[in-house]
């Protein structure tokens, strides 16, 4: 009895002292705003702490880790062709892009180079993996900004994208194809004209948003001057991919470091924007997207024939040694630091993925901007939850 | 000829009746056609079609499943101001259908500041909308709630001076006058189609959409409820029956505002005068003058009583075509932000709405 009252008394002191504090918080200068982890805007459990001083933000504090999945650590215990089933988990959107680096980083511990028809399917299926992340940007950024109808048009040509790597990997997501000295599988019959055929949806689809999105009046007033990243800000926290070149920094490892892919066999070229607001980081994605429909497009005519495995052990055993691998994700640079011992399974395996270091800018960029415009930077920063906590 | 004699108290409960029915009937048609089939079909997917043939009885199952939901009320909401806000908002909505003429003698309530008492109500809203967002004890809440009352006090203004325009030019405050004055209305002398007043007043009906398309907090304008930055605005913890208020509350006030544009600018209940010749039994009763009879204040007392039933239907059909652009522009355009939202309506709307206002009053002068 004393008990039951001794608890209604506490629930009544707490419930008083929530009270005082919610007072305090709405009257006194500024409150405190959780955006996440559950919120319509942060595609996943992001968790932004605002402090406000009415809409606008005085101080923004990401908090990650909420999903968390401890694949670094998971990987010491799985052989090397098993690492690659979980880090596909990695950025869901463009699975196949995380297999490559890794793939190749213990490609070059064992001092294995893969055939040339294999490293051309490895750029096409990583180029194809870029346009199925992006695509869904494109059309994600208006569902942010208000308009809902462009996400629909972004899952509905998308899905030509998936069909065919499903068609060629066995996999719509995670396709889980990359081996050790090639890929598992050669391309199915008539799967180059139906890329192709595709890959014309995609381009339609970029046209599309360009004049629903891009050209629009209220997009452009969302847009421009919101979230502007100075080139030199953005290096210094080590943001990578389309929003560095956004910034106008002219880096891009497809070029500047091609390991183990074929770009210098393609033409086509880098796009970076000057202005390194919302809008831009917007618009240098819809053109990587219409260059790696150009890419993917180029590498389907000149695929050459021959075999697509390497001469490899059954039993793949790493000779002792250390390796870094970075190549150009979907959302920025992505590197796997391999460390091995010689045994089947890696010592160590550091991920550097991009969303993580792009995220790591919010507290200077958010600061002194607008509740609305939060969730547009957010958008325009494009980060992929499981990017975030790996 | 359909002259039935009625107490005040059956008149009354009819009138209620109908009132009803006459929010809720086009609610539901605009909610099916447009907000679950237009949109899915823009939006290249098929919608419901599950429930009743082609989807036509989803609305039936979504009532049924907010009727059934748990009410629930957050711990430190403030109780009373919590369930009564959805009420003060609905409230709104009714009072706005009272002056909306249906025909020559279906109306609710005919009297001479109609237009005057339709913008007056329709600010009532705003009221449970604050009461809904304080009560809530959400900041989420809290901050919708006060961007829905910025919002709605800057769009009254731009709604209230694109009417003036109609206003001046039908010499009336009342909704039957305005009617009349667009039925008798000549272009230059050619009277076939009367002279709806959108054809003279296209600024007026312009400034007229948008304001409203701000009212009901629809995109562009939509920043109250931004499910993408305040999961939904002052109606994030609201629940079951309550939030199906909410929801009637918005669908049907698009559909009220919608009949007011249609009486405004579209020539309301009537049809155009050349179809009344060709249609046997339409003509209208004539006074000494020649003009339509007008009699205790009802200026449309002359008009064939025929238009009691088609008046609805023409009113419908209207409607349909003004909410169809609401949910067309609804569902492609981004929102704004509240203080280019704010800047909009009063550096731009605003100043428009004024030299429409000065250009209609010299020439309604001239001519």
């Amino acid at each position: 009895m004393t008990d039951m009252l001794d608890r209604r008394q506490m629930a009544y002191i707490a419930s008083q002292a929530a009270d005082a504090r919610v007072n305090v918080e709405l009257e006194a200068e500024g409150m405190t705003l959780n955006v996440g982890p559950q919120h319509p805007a942060t595609h996943g459990t992001l968790r932004v702490v605002l402090r406000l001083d009415g809409e606008e933000v005085v101080a923004a504090d990401p908090i990650m880790g909420y999903m968390h999945r401890g694949y670094e650590k998971l990987a010491e215990v799985r052989t090397y062709p098993q690492v690659t089933t979980l880090i596909n988990r990695i950025d869901w959107l463009g699975s196949f892009a995380n297999e490559v680096p890794f793939i190749l980083a213990a490609e070059r511990l064992m001092e294995i180079e893969a055939p040339p028809r294999a490293q051309w399917i490895r750029t096409i299926l990583f180029e194809m993996a870029r346009i199925a992340n992006v695509t869904l940007f494109l059309g994600d950024m208006g569902v942010q900004l208000g308009a809902i109808s462009p996400v629909f048009y972004a899952f509905r040509d998308r899905e030509f994208i998936l069909n065919q790597i499903e068609a060629a990997t066995g996999g719509r997501f995670h396709p889980n194809f990359d081996r050790i000295g090639g890929v598992k599988d050669d391309l199915p019959a008539g799967w180059i004209a139906d890329t192709k055929a595709s890959l014309q949806t995609i381009r339609n689809f970029c046209d599309e948003m360009e004049d629903l999105l891009l050209g629009n009046e209220i997009f452009e007033a969302r847009t421009r001057g919101i979230g502007i990243i100075p080139a030199d800000v953005g290096l210094a926290y080590g943001m990578s991919g389309a929003n560095i070149r956004a910034s106008g920094v002219d880096w891009d490892l497809r070029r500047d470091n091609p390991v183990g892919l074929v770009y210098d066999q393609v033409d086509w070229k880098v796009w970076t924007h000057p202005d390194g607001d919302s809008f831009a980081r917007y618009w240098v994605r819809l053109q990587e997207t219409r260059e790696a429909c150009n890419i993917v497009d180029q590498l389907l005519d000149g695929i050459p024939a021959g075999p697509i495995m390497a001469k490899v052990p059954r039993i793949i055993k790493v000779p002792e040694g250390e390796a870094y691998v970075a190549t150009e994700n979907p959302l920025g640079e992505m590197g796997y630091y391999v460390i091995s011992q010689g045994g089947l399974e890696p010592f160590r395996v550091k991920i550097r993925s991009a969303s993580f270091s792009n995220m790591s800018i919010t507290p200077w960029l958010l600061k002194g901007t607008y509740v609305p415009d939060v969730i547009t930077i957010l958008a325009s920063l494009y980060f992929i939850l499981g990017d975030i906590d790996r | 000829m359909f002259a039935v004699e009625l107490a005040y108290w059956q008149e009354t409960i009819l009138k209620l009746l109908f009132a009803f029915v006459a929010v809720l009937i086009p609610a539901g048609a605009t909610v099916n056609l447009y907000l679950f089939k237009m949109v899915s079909f823009m939006q290249s997917r098929l919608g419901p079609m599950e429930a009743g043939p082609y989807g036509s009885l989803q609305l039936v199952a979504e009532v049924g499943k907010w009727a059934q939901k748990e009410d629930i009320v957050p711990a430190r909401a403030d109780e009373f101001v919590y369930k009564a806000s959805p009420y003060v908002v609905l409230l709104s909505t009714f009072l706005l259908v009272l002056v909306v003429p249906f025909g020559p003698d279906a109306f609710f309530a005919n009297f001479g500041t109609g237009i005057f008492f339709a913008m007056a109500v329709s600010s009532v809203s705003v009221i449970g909308i604050l009461m809904a967002g304080w009560a809530s004890a959400s900041k989420y809440s809290l901050l919708g709630g006060l961007r829905a009352a910025g919002q709605l006090i800057a769009y009254e203004l731009p709604l209230v001076l694109a009417v003036v325009g109609v206003v001046i030019q039908a010499g009336s405050l009342n909704l039957q006058d305005i009617v009349m004055a667009q039925h008798n209305g000549e272009i230059f002398g050619w009277g076939a189609i009367g002279n709806p007043f959108i054809l003279t007043q296209f600024v007026g009906f312009m400034i007229f959409l948008i304001a409203v398309q701000a009212e009901l907090t629809q995109t562009p304008f939509d920043m109250p409820i931004a499910e993408s930055e305040l999961v939904s605005g002052y109606m994030t913890e609201y629940s079951g029956f309550r939030f199906l208020l909410f929801f009637i509350g918005e669908f049907a006030t698009a559909n009220i505002f919608a009949f007011l544009g249609a009486t405004l600018f579209l020539g309301g209940w009537s049809i155009p005068p050349f179809l009344m010749d060709i249609i046997p039994g339409l003509a209208p009763e004539l006074d000494a003058t020649g003009a339509v009879l007008s009699e205790g204040g009802n200026s449309a007392a002359g008009m064939s009583p025929w238009f009691n039933l088609i008046g609805p239907i023409v009113m419908l059909v209207k409607m349909l075509a003004l909410t169809f652009i609401v949910y067309w522009v609804r569902f492609t355009y981004p929102r704004f932000r509240e203080d280019q939202l704010q800047k909009f309506a009063w550096k731009v709307l605003i100043p428009i709405s004024l030299v429409n206002i000065a250009v209609t009053g010299v020439l309604k002068v001239v001519f």
